[in-house]
């Protein structure tokens, strides 16, 4: 028995990373998908490997930044496979990057477009179809960076913040329909977005996001699949509203409190252990 | 196949409520469970039902209060199924009430060891047996009063948030052993905590806690037990230091934003333009 069994879901960015493994994985649970990318080809070999775990799964080019294109997906799951319960606002890219003066205008549009706008049109084109069936879950992928701020990533870290908030907003509205609306906060995970241009490429920023969190090693695609399934699934029945880290304990700390077995930077300041008494005492 | 097979688990105030629902369902997971409670009677039914689901339990009467009873509690896991892979440190009460000025020295240290002391305990004496193990997860009931003011009692309130804060300084420590520190911030959940002492009891609690939060029904103990489950299994393998809100969505609008604003001070819909333009 599968944890989607009956359901039907539209997975964004589902030719690579995480929306790939979301797809293979509730592809696994029992769901229908609808594996919703620009990129065709990787799409393609989603659909294939969906299938080959147990699922049924069709591709649909989108480019999520187009109200068209998300009518489409939304009317491809429906003609497909009769109805909607998931969509997960997933597909993404780095965005504008660098220094904020150097930003263009042109290229902030584009990077709120796609990584923002396209989550407010997936929400808005799928509520419909989830009230007909008397209630739905809406996932999305925000970002650590939409609750930190990472230097050089401006444009993306106000659209995943905007995201993080859109989420809050559009939960308290839809809850009367019994439709869900939650996003994920991945820490370092790695995909494509990060190493594909990456020289030394994918195991180059294995080793990098080794040691970039509490836990010892890099997050997986698969690492924001599991969630995404919990999201979904009617496990999740009363969660609504909510921002889901995923980042390994990296956003636990502050920029300080990093390393050390003592839980921080408390290594330089204080004792190694023991207690630490009024400061006039020697 | 179990989402928790080979898995042991200790599941503080599994007698009744959040406990209770959390050790039935990860038994029916597949997992062994020490069920440690003050109340005999409920903790041996909670036992009971865990079986009828499927899976190993025991009971081990346990005031959280005492750290020797934490500790007995995690041997006791280890002396029954070999081994400590989860601990849900779930025990709580409201503790002290009223206003601040009324509340004693008493009643807030026996709130704070029983809600926030109990919770350092059990991460101190399980985390030498999860080493043992190679890893574990660890997970506390903390609760949306540990996010906002206003949402429960004074000492309730500064625990929880302490709870939450708890969970993140030790997840930092505890990375490298693969050893997880999570909590899960419950709303409005109808148990016997919140309606034993109520009058009126369960029904009335039911009909006020669906009325608080966006979703229109009250929370129930098994939406807390599956967060538990996805806390406990290998599916949050990467996932460390968080506080998981399950609210039905009471905490993610403002006050103000439940219908208040919509009609009154907003338009209902359209586009509000720049300030000096007519409507």
């Amino acid at each position: 028995m599968g944890r989607l069994d009956g359901k039907v879901a539209i997975i964004t960015g589902g030719a690579s990373g995480m929306g790939r493994a979301t797809s293979i994985l509730f592809a696994g649970e029992g769901a229908a998908v609808v594996v919703a990318d620009l990129n065709k080809d990787g799409g393609e070999a989603t659909v294939r490997d969906c299938k080959e775990n147990g699922g049924r799964a069709v591709f649909q080019k989108t480019d999520v930044s187009m109200e068209a294109e998300i009518k489409a997906m939304v009317a491809r799951a429906i003609k497909e496979f009769g109805r909607l319960d998931v969509t997960y606002n997933n597909a993404g890219i780095g965005g504008a990057v660098g220094p904020l003066e150097n930003i263009s205008v042109e290229d902030w549009d584009k990077s709120q477009a796609v990584l923002l706008k396209s989550v407010f049109l997936g929400i808005k084109h799928s509520v419909p179809e989830m009230r007909k069936v008397g209630g739905g879950s809406i996932v999305s992928t925000a970002s650590i960076a939409g609750i930190r701020g990472f230097a050089g990533l401006h444009a993306y870290c106000a659209a995943k913040a905007g995201v993080v908030n859109l989420t809050r907003s559009a939960s308290l509205e839809f809850a009367k329909d019994k439709i869900r609306i939650n996003c994920i906060c991945p820490g370092g995970i790695n995909t494509p977005i990060l190493h594909r241009n990456q020289p030394g490429g994918r195991e180059a920023v294995e080793e990098f996001l080794k040691n970039s969190q509490p836990l010892p090693r890099a997050g997986h695609p698969e690492d924001i699949a599991a969630m995404a399934l919990f999201l979904a699934s009617d496990d999740s029945m009363f969660v609504t509203g909510q921002a889901m880290i995923v980042d390994g304990g990296m956003t636990v700390g502050a920029s300080f409190g990093r390393g050390g077995g003592d839980g921080g930077a408390t290594g330089i300041a204080l004792p190694p252990a023991g207690f630490v008494g009024p400061s006039f005492e020697k | 196949m179990g989402r928790l097979d080979g898995k042991v688990a200790v599941i503080t105030g599994a007698a009744s409520g959040i406990g209770r629902a959390t050790a039935v369902r990860f038994a029916g997971e597949g997992a062994a469970v020490v069920i440690a409670d003050l109340n005999a009677e409920g903790g041996e039914a909670a036992m009971r039902e865990a079986r009828e689901n499927g899976g190993r339990a025991v009971f081990q009467k346990t005031n959280v209060e005492r750290g020797e009873d934490i500790k007995a509690a995690v041997d006791r896991a280890v002396k029954e199924f070999g081994r400590l892979d989860i601990i849900f440190n779930n025990a709580g009460l409201g503790g002290a009430v009223g206003p601040i000025e009324e509340t004693t020295f008493e009643n807030w240290d026996r709130t704070m060891a029983i809600l926030l002391r109990a919770v350092f305990a059990g991460i101190k004496f399980s985390v030498p047996e999860m080493r043992k193990v190679g890893g574990g997860s660890i997970i506390s009931t903390a609760s949306v009063a540990g996010l906002r003011g206003g949402a429960g009692p004074h000492a309730y309130s500064a625990a929880k948030a302490a709870v939450i804060n708890l969970t993140r300084s030790v997840a930092i420590e505890l990375g490298k052993d693969r050893i997880r520190v999570n909590c899960i911030c419950p709303g409005g959940i109808v148990t016997p905590l919140i309606y034993s002492r109520l009058p009126g009891g369960e029904p009335v609690a039911q009909q006020f806690f669906s009325q608080i939060q966006p979703i229109p029904r009250a929370g129930r103990p098994d939406d807390i037990a599956a967060m538990a489950l996805f806390l406990a299994s290998d599916d949050s393998e990467w996932v460390t230091g968080t506080a998981m809100v399950v609210d039905g969505g009471l905490t993610a609008g403002s006050p103000l934003s439940r219908e208040r604003m919509q009609g009154r001070v907003m338009p209902t819909g359209g586009f509000a333009g720049p300030s000096f333009e007519k409507q």
